[in-house]
């Protein structure tokens, strides 16, 4: 099963994201930022990519600002 | 021993603060929001846990719009270092601590255009003067919430309209009254609110918070001090995003711990209840000081809003003798003098002599307080 990875421009927005996600029930990880992608913020949310399109409106319901959302490889 | 300086810091400290921060020390020890392994991600648990419950403390939205600072001062001085540019005007009162006026004098001769309100001789402030002075085009009014010096309450929710109209934002200094009275910033219309973790909230020095209501434009503040945030590590500028464009340097994050063990002390325990308990005290310490001949008690009588502050001077006594005795013959813990106040001091006619403080806090009791008024009385006989 693959995971993606969700990037955030500070801790900050990642705590909230985090909080938001796990107060839904869903099973994230917080994780360093994988060097490959360019972030502004060194911790990103790892989840399972078959939740993608469920977790995006949560965290625009939760008004968490995404710098990025990309799957692992 | 009797404690009755909690306005200058709150003491003692519940129990859950000490923990809180000797488990941060110990299993939280990373540096937050910078290195992303365990300890790292759990520091900065914490340090955004404490940000909801600051956020949630003063009904503002968005907890990264809190701005974690080393105490109120700093948080003021980045409101109005920020803020302001030579050429803007900032209106304040004369009851004013030094935290706020001292930047204010600095910014007045870099040519921000100061106007300094007289207040009443009570502390309490001249509404109609106020308002008149507040003209349109006024960039920011600075207000104390709650004197340091004899615990009067600003009208905040009338300041705000009167600034609001003028188009000017309003910045609160809270530093006496966070985590003592309710303070709602969305309803009452402030729209940066300064305080420090170590009086109120029951958190230990070197922690305090700017709340940056929605009103702010933050491209319009710049910070007070830029560098490493743990963000944006490839770019040589400072970011614009909050709460990081006002967050450079490892946080810290011990008092952040110990400042949301207390803040979760007052949220449980409760501010209608340690202000009625408050309130008691301060009552009973005014109408005995005022019954004892030669003593002068300074604030408004009259005022139904006030927090546990009371100043008073003894006729044919200074007020460090008044002091010195107090801590040496009854081992009673007072502040004497200025009170890092001199424009409130001269507002209640006290400068610059000052006055005797005293402050009981949550855990201050009756007892303590009769002992209190039995060797004032005594002191004052003497």
């Amino acid at each position: 099963m693959s995971n993606g990875v969700i990037l955030f421009h500070t801790t900050a927005m990642a705590m909230k994201a985090e909080k938001a996600l796990t107060r839904e029930g869903f099973q994230v990880t917080l994780v360093p930022t994988p060097r490959e992608f360019s972030s502004d913020c060194g911790i990103a949310v790892r989840f399972p990519w078959s939740l993608v399109e469920a977790i995006r409106p949560l965290l625009q319901n939760a008004a968490v600002e995404v710098q990025a959302v990309h799957k692992l490889g | 021993m009797i404690y009755l300086d909690n306005a200058a810091t709150s003491w003692p400290k519940p129990p859950e603060v000490l923990k809180a921060m000797s488990d941060l020390l110990e299993r939280a020890g990373g540096n937050p929001g910078r290195s992303g392994h365990r300890m790292s991600i759990a520091a900065a648990r914490v340090v955004y846990d404490a940000r909801e419950e600051v956020a949630g403390l003063f009904n503002c939205h968005d907890p990264l719009r809190v701005v974690f600072t080393s105490n109120a001062t700093y948080a003021l001085n980045q409101a109005l270092y920020g803020l302001l540019k030579p050429g803007d005007r900032v209106v304040t009162s004369s009851m004013e601590h030094n935290a706020v006026m001292r930047p204010l004098r600095d910014l007045e001769r870099k040519g921000v255009k100061l106007t300094v309100v007289p207040c009443n001789a009570d502390g309490t402030l001249n509404l109609p003067a106020f308002s008149k002075a507040v003209t349109p085009g006024t960039r920011l009014v600075a207000l104390i919430h709650a004197s340091n010096v004899v615990g009067t309450v600003m009208p905040v929710a009338e300041v705000a309209q009167i600034a609001h109209k003028a188009g000017a934002l309003l910045l609160v200094d809270a530093a006496q009254s966070a985590a003592v009275l309710p303070i709602d910033i969305t309803a009452a219309g402030i729209d940066l609110l300064a305080f420090t973790g170590h009086k109120g909230p029951l958190g230990p020095t070197g922690i305090g918070a700017l709340v940056i209501g929605e009103k702010v434009d933050t491209a319009q503040m710049a910070p007070l001090a830029r560098g490493g945030t743990g963000s944006q590590s490839d770019r040589e500028e400072q970011p614009e995003f909050l709460p990081d464009k006002y967050e450079s340097g490892t946080p810290n994050a011990v008092g952040i711990a110990g400042l949301e063990a207390g803040l979760k002390f007052v949220r449980k325990t409760g501010l209608t209840a340690i202000l009625e308990h408050e309130k008691q005290l301060t009552e009973t310490l005014i109408a005995g000081l005022m019954s004892i001949p030669g003593v002068t008690v300074y604030g408004c009588r009259e005022c139904q809003k006030s927090v546990a502050i009371v100043s008073f001077t003894v006729r044919g006594k200074t007020v460090s003798e008044i002091g010195q005795r107090l801590d040496d013959e009854y081992g009673i813990l007072v502040r004497v003098g200025l009170h890092c106040a001199p424009a409130a001091h001269r507002t209640i006619g006290t400068f610059p002599e000052g006055t005797v403080r005293l402050a009981p806090g949550f855990f201050t009791t009756m007892a303590e307080i009769r002992t209190t008024l039995r060797a004032i009385e005594r002191l004052a006989r003497s």
